[in-house]
């Protein structure tokens, strides 16, 4: 044990550590989770989403307020075009055939930015009151991580009020539950999960923006962070973004604490953590029982 | 840039095949495609200046490459490129490798084909030892580990260090030659912090919020260069360890040119230990940059993988000259023992006991430069440094059992 | 995912073969003539390209961890992210032996590494297969990335990502040589194993045991009812198909003469998962066709266009998803339905 570390440091560190994996995992939440689509192309719609944002900032000079909405509505318009023409073809196909079509997916958006973009890596450069260091009165931590746990909070408080307490929240929810009976409600379902996948898909884009100060950005963003994402999702819960929000803070403050005082364990913890929560809760831990 | 890459391979074969000049086939192994693709942009460029630039040198031959995607680091794709490339093409020389596992899988191969193979990369200390034909103009992890080791005692007066790596080959090559080097000269390594892998870029906090508590006088950093870098500049700066005291060093792939501007000022004052960095002062380098901007753009700059491709080709070119064109492997690597060249790193010579690269090592402070850019000001410099763990045959690197 | 179809041969004139079911079961596994044609094409490939015997290599061995895969999801129905695990176990196996100089002997190491394979099937089997889908998935991923971490951390055995360089492999029968230039000795060889496996794997999937797992795959609640012992049969089939996996990833540590972490990487898992949805999945052939389309086009267009050659994989893996159900074999089999089957009936 190492004397003098404070707890606030650690429980920041653990809390920012779990929203990053959070906010990169949200959109995945809403379009895997809800939807049920096997969308392994999440990771790809986050990438394009992060080079639209870091490329506004870095070429054209917008604000990084103005980026990151111009991440989320390149990332959202996008996506309807590939639902329009290719995931709605296979809402109803089995599970394999939509890993197909995510992952060829995958395998052009990394082509198409390796051509278009390059090879390189995209920094991201924040505004300069996001860099360093802010004083919380009880502790000094990294601003941008503070900034990330606040922004993801809102995230999940706005998701959840939108989901629970909206028409077309209802609506989700009565579809997720039963398609049929929705649609014998007189719920357009098509336009529904067109809307849904959108957001989902802006939300994808807008966490690939938000993360980049941590992960990086680059090609193989796609595929390298997929674990990640999947990990969140099922821990989480499908059907489940609050519980999603909670198993990334969970997972990412005891990988945060583990790493901290036993480094020499490495990288095995977020998979032990993920076996045993899975085998204590094969529904995640905010999934619903298995129908 | 991938037209002007099409462009240059078009324009390399059409001078190959029209020309009378003898044709010598060189072929590349690099990773075009993967998290090391820009290494091996980088490294493209290298070798393709290097011709532009020696067009004198390379008369009366022409050289033309032939370029292979050696893929994910399986070792695997790579040898079957390799193979290929061999028994298929008929090459003259092979060039290339970014990975360690793609040089090592390959030695076999290297071995039966008998043809000169030059390792621009790949940084494990034995692989040299693998095959008779391999020559490296790269680097091991122990060139700059070593020395940095010496030069944190020496020059830093640094007493206490803790050690954080990537938790693959190169960052334990990294640890043991830093730990050697800092121990021998009065030094105490007081904890060594495996910081996740190299593929994904993990959050550096937990494990540097550990070196910070642990109050060294120097956080020796090794992680691959690229993402994993600008992270680790970010993070130090981030957790205010300066204010705290503690000096951040590594080995240049923390540094890395193409990477330094986007670290921003957090890696003001981060100092260093390589064989190269893009602001070195000597008329090679001067010569070697202006092209290179003037070519690939005035935002682009050289990295010390751009070199290793530019001294690889160099050493091809010489054995191409001195065997007459004929590259016969046994004839091609000896013309290069003992081989001198005036490198845009500084003079370089290629030892001929372990066909591995002797080179001056700089220790470098990254400064703000007057044009408001990050720029890596040389303040100390040891010459002709070998790859010490083949020097003192330490572990892998004693001849095999 | 839907049953097999099979198309209906010619009616034969025995007495209680009238019921359309009868025949298909009758029928279903006798060979057919067009099953020899992979096999010539194999040995007629080795005497046309010797120049690319080392691609072909790659490409059986691939053939084979993806005949591996189809045992577990295709018939069984199990969803797993994770078989590299007994690919890896396997070269590990051959490789750990051959590098400390224990073993070196090819044959004999293959079965030790479907052994350890097998081993390691069976501990994760029973203890992952009470749970399905994304769960599943989830656990298999997991499992496969512990084991490539415990790699990883005896790199003082395994060499972690820098691998176990240049292993010593006996010759096969005591004479004939691995040579790393010229792969022939490696192609027949693993020609050979595979055949063999293949042959295993055919007649265990139409046994009584390969029919009841296609049973749990459809239905697994009727298959309780029925008083099948699924849990049981579920277990026996995904040790088998890592012990097939072993031996692939044996045969791929000898072939290459090396082993390092990738053998056990979530890459190699999902790329030989699309190969077999590619080919389709459940249909033993679907594996060759998958493995060979997927590994020539990334093959041939890497060479064409190093930078940018998943564009074209991409653009082929999105059109199969979209256009056919059951990959490339189901694929063929509408387009052979729709153009000679009605020009026939016409």
């Amino acid at each position: 044990m190492i004397a003098g570390i404070d707890v606030a440091s650690i429980l920041l560190g653990g809390i920012a550590a779990g929203t990053v994996l959070f906010i990169v995992s949200v959109g995945l939440s809403v379009t895997m989770g809800l939807m049920g689509f096997i969308n392994l192309a999440h990771g790809a719609f986050a990438m394009f989403g992060g080079y639209i944002i870091v490329l506004a900032m870095n070429r054209a000079h917008f604000g990084f307020t103005v980026a990151l909405a111009l991440g989320f509505a390149a990332t959202a318009a996008l996506s309807v075009v590939l639902e329009q023409f290719l995931y709605r073809r296979l809402y109803r196909a089995g599970e394999l055939d939509q890993v197909l079509l995510t992952i060829g997916l995958i395998f052009i958006f990394m082509a198409a930015l390796t051509i278009v973009v390059g090879p390189q890596s995209q920094p991201l450069q924040l505004p300069p009151e996001l860099g360093g260091q802010i004083n919380l009165g009880f502790t000094q931590y990294r601003t941008y991580s503070v900034f990330l746990i606040v922004v993801g909070f809102f995230v999940v408080a706005g998701i959840w009020l939108a989901f629970e307490r909206t028409r077309i929240g209802a609506q989700i929810r009565a579809t997720v539950d039963n398609r049929r009976m929705a649609e014998s409600l007189g719920i357009n379902v098509d336009r529904l999960f067109t809307i849904t996948f959108a957001f989902g898909s802006g939300m994808a884009g807008l966490g690939g923006g938000l993360g980049a100060e941590f992960l990086g950005l680059d090609p193989q963003y796609a595929l390298k962070y997929l674990v990640y994402f999947l990990i969140a999702v099922s821990v989480g819960g499908l059907g489940s973004v609050v519980g999603v929000y909670y198993a990334s803070l969970l997972l990412g403050a005891l990988d945060f604490v583990l790493k901290l005082y036993l480094p020499k364990g490495g990288t095995i913890f977020i998979y032990v953590l993920t076996i045993l929560l899975l085998l204590w809760r094969p529904q995640g831990l905010f999934g619903r029982k298995a129908t | 840039m991938s037209k002007r890459l099409i462009a240059a391979v078009a324009a390399l074969s059409i001078s190959g095949s029209a020309a009378l000049a003898q044709e010598i086939k060189v072929g590349v192994v690099l990773p075009y495609t993967g998290i090391g693709a820009e290494f091996a942009r980088q490294m493209d460029r290298g070798m393709e200046l290097y011709l532009k630039l020696n067009a004198d040198q390379v008369k009366p031959y022409t050289i033309t490459l032939i370029k292979r995607d050696s893929k994910a680091p399986s070792g695997a794709e790579a040898k079957v490129a390799v193979q290929e490339l061999l028994t298929q093409d008929k090459v003259d020389a092979l060039a290339g490798w970014v990975y360690s596992p793609d040089a090592i899988a390959s030695a076999p191969l290297i071995t039966a084909g008998k043809k000169l193979a030059v390792i621009m990369n790949a940084g494990t200390a034995f692989i040299t030892n693998l095959a008779p034909d391999f020559v490296r103009t790269s680097f091991s992890m122990w060139h700059a580990g070593y020395a940095l080791g010496v030069a944190s005692a020496k020059t830093l007066h640094a007493k206490t260090a803790v050690v954080a790596y990537s938790d693959f080959p190169p960052g334990k090559d990294s640890l043991d030659a830093f730990k050697a080097g800092f121990e021998a000269n009065g030094g105490k390594v007081i904890d060594a912090i495996p910081a996740g892998g190299p593929g994904a870029v993990p959050d550096f906090t937990p494990f540097f919020q550990r070196a910070k508590d642990e109050k060294p006088d120097v956080l020796f950093v090794f992680v691959p260069a690229g993402d994993h870098a600008v992270a680790v500049a970010k993070t130090y700066g981030a957790l205010g360890m300066r204010a705290a005291g503690i000096k951040l060093i590594g080995p240049g792939d923390i540094t890395q040119d193409i990477k330094l501007q986007a670290m921003g000022d957090a890696a003001i004052g981060l100092i260093t230990m390589h064989h190269y960095n893009a602001d070195l002062d000597n008329p090679q380098n001067k010569r070697f940059v202006a092209a290179w901007r003037k070519d690939y753009g005035a935002d682009s700059t050289p990295d010390f993988t751009a070199v290793g491709a530019y001294d690889g080709m160099a050493a091809i070119v010489h054995a191409v000259q001195a065997t007459k064109g004929k590259m016969d492997g046994d004839a091609a690597v000896k013309s290069l023992l003992g081989w001198k060249f005036d490198s845009p790193q500084g003079p370089i010579t290629i030892d001929p006991e372990t066909r591995d690269i002797v080179m001056n090592e700089y220790l470098a402070e990254v400064v703000k430069g007057p044009d408001g850019k990050l720029h890596q000001k040389v303040i100390g410099q040891i010459d002709r440094v070998k790859d010490e763990c083949k020097a003192q045959a330490i572990g892998p690197c004693a001849p095999k059992k | 995912m839907s049953t097999e179809a099979v198309p209906l041969p010619p009616v034969a004139a025995t007495p209680g073969l009238d019921q359309p079911a009868a025949r298909v079961l009758m029928w279903r596994h006798h060979l057919r003539w067009w099953e020899a044609l992979p096999w010539l094409a194999a040995v007629a490939f080795y005497f046309i390209f010797p120049d690319y015997l080392g691609f072909a290599t790659a490409l059986l061995v691939t053939i084979l961890f993806a005949l591996s895969l189809d045992l577990a999801l295709g018939y069984a129905g199990i969803i797993t992210l994770g078989h590299a695990a007994f690919f890896g176990a396997g070269a590990y196996t051959v490789g750990l032996l051959a590098f400390h100089g224990i073993w070196t002997e090819p044959i004999t190491s293959l079965a030790l590494a479907a052994l350890a394979a097998a081993v390691i099937g069976f501990a994760s089997g029973v203890v992952l297969l009470r749970t399905q889908g994304l769960t599943l998935l989830m656990l298999t991923l997991c499992t496969m990335a512990l084991l490539q971490e415990a790699a990883n951390m005896a790199h003082d055995y395994t060499g972690g990502f820098d691998g176990l360089p240049s292993l010593d492999i006996a010759p096969l029968f005591g004479f004939f040589e691995f040579n790393p230039l010229y792969a022939d000795t490696q192609y027949l060889y693993t020609l050979a194993i595979l055949l063999v496996c293949f042959i295993f794997i055919r007649t265990l999937v139409y046994s009584p045991f390969g029919q009841s797992l296609t049973g749990i795959r459809e239905n697994p609640l009727r298959m309780h009812a029925v008083g099948a012992p699924v849990r049981r049969r579920l277990i026996i089939c995904y040790t088998i198909s890592g012990a097939i996996a072993g031996v692939a990833g044996g045969l791929w540590a000898q072939t290459n003469a090396y082993v390092n972490l990738s053998a056990l990487d979530l890459d190699r898992a999902a790329t030989v998962l699309i190969i077999l949805i590619l080919g389709g999945y459940g249909r033993l052939y679907g594996a060759f066709v998958g493995a060979a389309a997927y590994l020539a086009l990334e093959h041939f267009l890497a060479r064409i266009y190093p930078t940018a050659w998943q564009l074209g994989l991409g653009l082929l893996l999105v059109i199969v998803a979209l256009y056919a159900r059951n990959g490339l074999l189901g694929l063929g089999e509408v387009l052979w339905q729709r153009y000679f089957v009605r020009r026939a009936a016409t």
